[in-house]
């Protein structure tokens, strides 16, 4: 089989003009999955979804238009308006956090500690971990009556408190709090493979230009890692917009609303409230956000320049 | 107080370590003050990290009393492996008492078809978009990266009716099959982005030689990226065994992975909180992607290197 | 329609070579100790036939099962048989013709006449044919009280809603939690509807709920419930648990005077080996309003082409009725039968309450018979953030339920 192809392929730059379907024929073949996943579920699925976020289906997509009276529904929805100002938050938080933890924790290892791979090794165990066991660990330790709070108050400082969980205002950075423990890992270890990669010279001629350390860093080191940061980014945006187990493991949305996050609202909608038109609206208004946040990103990152 | 004296002196060991330190006549390198708060800074984040492991190991090898009474951080006075047992084969979600290990060896017959497939398929692209490139396979790709990207809750009911269609729905071939579909853009990244830096040479030759497609694929890309292999299933198995949305949404009570058994044990309160035999199963759920993480720690940091940082 | 016919064909030739005996799977979200006790005995009497009752329980509350149940359905797998609330859940899954049709069965058992209250058959009637098989009244319409509390705090144990917000400040002073509630969603949703029917009466509800009327949704009266409701959620701020079993286990325990929690409730005091009148006590319509919801559980088959399922289903929906499993399967389960003929033996003082009720005929629908799921889990959303939120006033409140009122169908 692959020698007749590779015949065909040959032949065709030799001689005659290759028929231009032909070409790379087992390529194309082999493609196919990739060709379906990209047409039928990512752009296919896609529309559909967003087509029927126009409609009135209830338990049973129907093309049944509305117009826009989904969306109207949605946004004057307090539960999709917390849920969205609580991505924001822990979108931002855990962007920042993320890849300023991941940063220093990799620069410091970066410094030849003794001890590293023992270091990274604890760094990074969490990411093994799912969300659903992340989720729980955390709704363990936070729980007033059990972790944190109650080891303290039994140690003699009775009016010690932190109920994250339980408190509506700052429940969000509860679930930050062991968002950040499972995923920082991941980018100080991409970020420290990405400092290893940095030439020893570059240090060398800083430390004769008498540079400070943290200049080095500001000024030479985190320019020149650039694609590793792109990478690290990319990492941490795609996972925050979806953030879904760790809320349903850790807090099940709760108090009341307060944790509430958009990927949770579209899966009530669909199959427990029974409102399919209602999810597809949310869910078409997340792809628009995330469209909104990575449309620039992609203009900035391949727009400017063609790059194989 | 009493307390208090006796955790310092509990703690005391390596405490007195690094004070005695700058008084001795070790060199100053090993002891300045950055090396202090370059070590001190590591281990309170160490500590952060470690923490939650710690009281779980700790907490699934007490009895409930100890519980009750005692701090979570402290080790158990008397161990007991009850927890452990009843986790594995006792805990009831409604009237099936047989623990987590049917959701173990669900996730297990999910996870191997599900690695292999989809796996096989990224490094094929991976493999097509780096050297056979043809019209329409750059667009294929943005497509597939944009993807990546794309909520999943904008795809999950479309995905019911194709799975529906196919008659794939509620099987384990449905969800191996969608495991295959998310895991694609990222595997295909790391793959294109591994093939893009070998050699072009290498398959010029390979191509002179009448080598075709699938040739070269085996004989010479394969071998050489043993290790982008290795990397792409540690990403794979921890990321299947670790799923729980699609394990809820396309399968049904028994093949559900253990992730989603583990919420159902936990969520399933009988009376009282059995927070010894919930962190056991938790534990045993974390238990395979911990492993394949500690056996495999320098090859999964080695692999996301070559990966990742090419960007 | 059609491809989800074709489908079930093809499963169902499938499942058909392999299946030697009929093993019928059901799914249901009965978890809980009492209620886990309760669906073994149907398991029993199944399994009595010489099928196999395949449990597939599905832990959370229904607000988690519902979507796999209904969405395996709707992907062309469908189980055996499955528990739904009877009510609007399961009406467009009928309309689309995916639930078996138990008329013929119904008929030859004589349902018609032996389902007491008769309202419950029609909440499995659509187009005059009968799709469910009604197995258990369940009533939200309760309060439990901890005998043991009240005697700790010193005072005596409430008859009423207003002698148990007065009993309030005593049962704080003796460091107890007033109002036990867990923090889910559909307990804060149930118990406001409690709450409703109690302090707002039985008229106000139906024009708010079944008549969707503005006025009263605006009005001084519906203000005064959420005054009430307001008043509840200062009685259990310090109530921090998630599952409504762990609230029940507060006033089990006596760490909680109160629990608003329909009479699933029950079967939790049973395991736990308490007695009804000395370790707690009842309160049908929180003493206010002596009445009765007429929710409950049923069951309902959805169509399958293997022809041997299809009789399992058949023998199953007949033994659901069946006297005694009615009583086995009730007794256990806390809930009260469907058939007005049966004798669940030595029944205690608030089961005995519930069916003086039932017999005398004071009954009111279920909020799910009157309102869609999503409608309900829109006002759950609401109430949950009320409760969770000390600040939400409850004028503010009231605004946005005759909102949500204004748009449900």
């Amino acid at each position: 089989m692959t020698s007749t192809d590779a015949r065909t392929v040959e032949a065709g730059n030799g001689s005659r003009p290759p028929n231009p379907l032909l070409k790379n024929l087992s390529a194309k073949i082999a493609s196919v999955p990739m060709a379906l996943t990209a047409l039928v579920i990512f752009l296919g699925c896609t529309g559909w979804t967003v087509v029927h976020s126009f409609t009135s289906s209830k338990l049973l997509p129907k093309l049944d238009f509305v117009g826009l009276d989904q969306y109207d529904r949605l946004w004057s929805t307090r539960r999709w308006l917390v849920s969205i100002e609580n991505l924001a938050i822990y979108g931002i938080c855990s962007l920042i956090f993320t890849l300023v933890i991941g940063f220093t924790l990799a620069a410091l290892l970066d410094r030849k500690v003794r001890f590293e791979s023992a270091f990274r090794t604890i760094y990074l165990y969490p990411f093994a971990l799912s969300f659903i066991v992340t989720g729980l660990v955390w709704q363990w330790l936070l729980n007033p009556e059990l972790g944190i709070q109650n080891v303290v108050r039994s140690l003699g400082w009775e009016s010690f408190s932190f109920d994250p969980l339980y408190n509506p205002d700052i429940v969000i950075f509860g679930i930050l709090i062991a968002g950040l423990w499972q995923g920082t890992g991941l980018i100080m270890v991409i970020m420290l493979a990405g400092l290893r990669g940095i030439d020893e010279d570059i240090w060398k001629a800083a430390r004769v230009d008498g540079i400070p350390v943290w200049k080095t860093y500001v000024l030479v080191i985190i320019p020149m890692m650039r694609p590793v940061f792109v990478t690290a980014l990319v990492l941490i945006t795609s996972g925050i917009v979806k953030i879904y187990d760790l809320v349903v493991a850790q807090t099940s949305g709760g108090p009341g609303i307060a944790s509430e996050v958009p990927a949770k609202y579209v899966y009530d909608r669909m199959f427990s409230s029974q409102n399919l038109g209602q999810g597809f609206a949310a869910s078409t208004m997340m792809l628009l956000m995330v469209a909104i946040i990575l449309i620039p990103w992609a203009y900035l990152e391949f727009g400017g320049k063609k790059r194989g | 107080m009493a307390d208090v004296t006796a955790s310092t002196n509990g703690n005391g060991i390596p405490a007195t370590g690094l004070v005695e330190g700058p008084r001795g006549a070790k060199p100053k390198r090993t002891f300045s003050r950055g090396n202090i708060f370059l070590y001190g800074t590591l281990i309170v984040v160490a500590v952060y990290y470690a923490l939650p492991l710690w009281v779980m190991v700790v907490t699934s090898l007490k009895g409930m009393p100890e519980i009750r009474m005692g701090n979570i951080f402290a080790p158990p006075v008397e161990i007991t492996f009850q927890p452990w047992v009843k986790a594995w084969a006792e805990a009831c979600t409604g009237i099936n008492c047989d623990g987590l290990s049917r959701g173990f060896w669900n996730s297990v017959r999910i996870l191997v078809p599900s690695v292999v497939l989809s796996i096989a398929v990224a490094s094929v692209n991976g493999y097509a978009l780096s050297n056979w490139k043809f019209k329409g396979s750059e667009v294929f790709f943005t497509i597939l990266m944009l993807g990546a990207f794309i909520p999943y809750q904008v795809m999950i009911y479309p995905i019911v009716i194709l799975l529906r269609e196919m008659g794939l729905y509620g099987t384990l071939w449905g969800l191996v099959l969608v495991h295959t579909i998310f895991g694609m853009p990222i595997l295909t990244l790391l793959f294109r982005n591994y093939f893009t830096s070998i050699p072009m040479d290498l398959f010029k030759a390979a191509r002179v030689d009448g080598a075709g497609f699938w040739g070269i694929y085996f004989r010479v890309m394969v071998p050489m990226a043993l290790p982008i292999f290795v990397v792409a299933m540690i990403l794979q198995v921890t990321g299947i065994w670790n799923d729980f949305l699609f394990g809820v949404i396309y399968t049904k009570p028994e093949i559900y992975p253990m992730t989603v058994q583990l919420n159902n044990i936990v969520n399933s309160v009988q009376g009282v909180k059995e927070y010894n035999v919930n962190m056991a199963a938790t534990l045993l759920t974390g238990l395979v992607p911990l492993t394949i993480y500690f056996v495999s720690g320098k090859l999964f940091v080695r692999g996301i290197a070559a990966g990742a940082v090419k960007g | 329609m059609k491809p989800i016919t074709g489908i079930l064909a093809a499963t169902a030739l499938a499942s058909g070579t392999a299946a030697f005996a009929t093993d019928l799977e059901v799914t249901h979200w009965w978890t809980s100790g009492g209620e886990a006790a309760a669906v073994a005995e149907f398991a029993k009497a199944f399994d009595a036939t010489g099928n196999q009752w395949v449990d597939g329980a599905i832990a959370g509350s229904g607000n988690t099962a519902r979507p796999i149940i209904v969405s395996r359905i709707l992907g062309g797998d469908p189980m055996g048989a499955t528990q739904l609330n009877h009510g609007r859940q399961a009406e467009e899954l009928i309309e689309a013709g995916l639930m078996m049709d138990l008329t013929e069965i119904a008929e030859a058992e004589g349902w018609k006449d032996i389902v007491n209250p008769s309202t419950l058959l029609d909440g499995c009637t659509v187009d005059g044919k009968i799709y469910c098989a009604p197995v258990n009244i369940h009533s939200w319409q309760w309060m439990w009280l901890s005998n043991k509390a009240f005697e700790d705090a010193g005072v005596p144990v409430p008859t009423n809603w207003t002698e148990f917000v007065e009993a309030a400040p005593a049962l704080e002073a003796a460091g107890k939690i007033p109002l036990a509630m867990g923090q889910q969603p559909w307990q804060q949703g149930g118990a406001f509807n409690v709450i409703l029917t109690a302090v707002g009466g039985i008229e106000l509800i139906d024009k708010i709920q079944g008549q969707k009327d503005m006025d009263a949704a605006m009005g001084p009266e519906f203000a005064e419930v959420w005054t009430a409701f307001a008043k509840a959620r200062d009685m259990a701020a310090k109530s921090t648990v998630q599952d409504w079993n762990q609230a029940t286990n507060l006033v089990i325990t006596g760490q909680a005077g109160g629990q608003i929690m329909g009479d699933w409730a029950q079967g939790e005091f049973q395991v736990a080996e308490q007695t009804a009148g000395e370790d707690y006590t009842c309160l049908p319509g929180l003493g206010l309003e002596a009445i009765l919801d007429t929710g409950g559980d049923a069951f309902y088959f959805p169509v399958n082409d293997d022809p041997e399922i299809t009789a399992a289903q058949k023998e199953l929906a007949a033994l659901l009725l069946k006297p005694e499993v009615q009583v086995a399967f009730n007794s256990k389960k806390g809930s009260m039968p469907v058939r007005g003929d049966v004798d669940l033996g030595t029944v205690n003082a608030c089961m005995k309450k519930g069916l003086d009720l039932l017999a005398a005929g004071n009954i009111m629908p279920s909020r799910e018979q009157v309102l869609t799921q999503d409608t309900i889990n829109e006002i759950n959303d609401l109430l949950t953030e009320f409760w969770a939120d000390p600040s939400y006033s409850p004028e503010d409140a009231q605004k946005a339920y005759a909102d949500i009122i204004s748009r449900a169908e």
